[in-house]
């Protein structure tokens, strides 16, 4: 293993990391909001936003994401929507991760016990008042940990739009392939900068779940 | 209200799910300060009846009045909600596992609902949930959270949070089925003291000697029809009904 071309280059592996914690960042706030409307539209009481909802998911969990990246890059300029590649990175993966959040979070709302709705409707509570007072501030403690999973999922996921040449940490490592012939030691370094975000966020979720449990 | 109608009246309640008939043609009249316990085997649907009452669980066909008020009532949906949301702050209703909100303390449990839909300051919500423990004789747990209480306390607590809404009637569904043998005391005894202030009490129960002693009419529920239903000392000492005998029988036995 070629330890001093890796010294030599993880300076630039670290600048491609901050974009990689970017389309992190981005992806993850954008599918919490399309996780949160999803869940909504799964648990409406009107069947056709129901469906909506439902199809989101399905359509989303069944198809590859690297095939939705491409459809919204490639395809999008086809018919008019011209996206760079960093922003078609950030809507096509943050809409992906939310239909996963989406049943995260609509799992987390059905798991709260069906006894809190029926203690607050009796006491005169109305559908809304029940929600944001009773469950859901217990459906967002369950949910923190499955979310996490989510997130640390779609850390990896990144990875995939160096398919759309975004100069993220794996398009980085094999662009320096290119010049050295060394893939062992280029991915190699790329898997130890991954490893290392998917570590400290693990311990930052498991500190805020901690935090937010009940006593 | 005229003085012919009851309190609470059930007319003919019917209760379907799919082709199951959990409660076949129920009628019931309450009277104001009456206490009124429903027994019967699991699933004979006393606790269906109940939930009708308030209903959480509606009902298939039948009324439920309540003053003059028809609970019940067919109404399009926002304004059933707003016509039901107001009546159920006037139906205590008490649960089996207590459905205490976990996220809350015991002040938050008692005073979310006088605040929220009654517009209580904190001040007087204060003052409403120490005043409504002390009548359950937890005053000093106001700042604990229901996981650092034990099955008889929580219950207690829930008893007070239905209480602080100042509701004409309580509905009791098992309230102490789920606690342990010991702790079933002090919750009776909560219950004991409400009857002696009079509240409008209807109970689902399994303690055949709390209802002897405390209620004023006795209904035996079984297979969705009230078989027998009378005075506690009729109902327990000579029931009529051949159903009623065998249930009290495998009931007394296993218990006492």
């Amino acid at each position: 293993m070629d330890i001093d071309l890796m010294l030599r280059v993880y300076p630039y592996f670290l600048e491609a990391t901050l974009i990689t914690i970017q389309l992190a960042v981005l992806t993850v706030v954008l599918g919490l909001i399309c996780g949160a409307l999803g869940a909504a539209a799964r648990l409406s009481g009107n069947k056709y936003i129901r469906f909506l909802g439902a199809t989101y998911v399905s359509v989303i969990r069944g198809t590859p994401a690297l095939i939705q990246l491409f459809i919204l890059y490639y395809g999008g300029s086809q018919v008019g929507i011209n996206l760079d590649a960093f922003e078609a990175g950030v809507i096509g993966l943050g809409f992906n991760i939310g239909a996963y959040m989406t049943e995260t979070i609509r799992g987390a709302i059905i798991a709260v016990d069906k006894g809190q709705v029926e203690a607050s409707r009796t006491l005169g509570m109305s559908k809304s008042q029940t929600l944001i007072k009773v469950v859901l501030p217990q459906a967002a403690r369950l949910m923190i940990r499955p979310l996490g999973v989510n997130i640390n999922a779609q850390i990896k996921a990144t990875a995939l739009v160096s398919a759309i040449s975004v100069v993220e940490l794996t398009y980085t490592a094999q662009r320096y392939i290119g010049s050295t012939y060394k893939p062992f030691e280029m991915f190699f370094l790329a898997g130890v900068i991954y490893l290392a975000l998917i570590y400290v966020t693990s311990l930052l979720i498991s500190w805020f779940d901690r935090k937010a449990q009940i006593k | 209200m005229s003085p012919t109608q009851p309190f609470i009246n059930i007319r003919h309640a019917k209760k379907n799910y799919g082709d199951l008939e959990v409660l076949k043609d129920i009628s019931l009249q309450v009277e104001k300060g009456q206490i009124v316990a429903i027994i019967g085997p699991s699933g004979s649907g006393k606790s269906t009846l109940l939930r009708a009452i308030n209903d959480l669980d509606s009902l298939t066909e039948g009324e439920v009045w309540l003053e003059g008020m028809q609970v019940n009532k067919k109404l399009p949906t926002r304004q059933y909600e707003k016509h039901i949301n107001k009546l159920r702050q006037e139906i205590g209703m008490v649960f089996q596992h207590f459905n205490l909100f976990p996220h809350l303390t015991v002040r938050e449990n008692i005073t979310l609902a006088p605040k929220m839909l009654k517009g209580l300051s904190n001040a007087n919500a204060n003052k409403l949930a120490q005043e409504q423990l002390e009548r359950v004789g937890l005053g000093d747990r106001i700042d604990y959270y229901p996981s650092q209480l034990s099955g008889g306390q929580k219950q207690r607590v829930a008893i007070a949070r239905a209480l602080a809404m100042k509701p004409k009637v309580m509905l009791f569904d098992e309230a102490t089925s789920s606690l342990d043998p010991e702790l079933v005391e002090e919750v009776n005894l909560v219950m004991k003291q409400l009857a002696k202030e009079n509240m409008t009490m209807i109970i689902v129960t399994h303690e055949m000697a709390f209802a002897q002693s405390v209620c004023d009419k006795v209904l035996f529920m079984d297979q969705g029809v009230v078989v027998e239903e009378g005075l506690p000392e009729i109902i327990f000492k000579t029931p009529q009904h051949e159903r009623t005998k065998s249930f009290l029988a495998n009931h007394l036995n296993g218990r006492f």
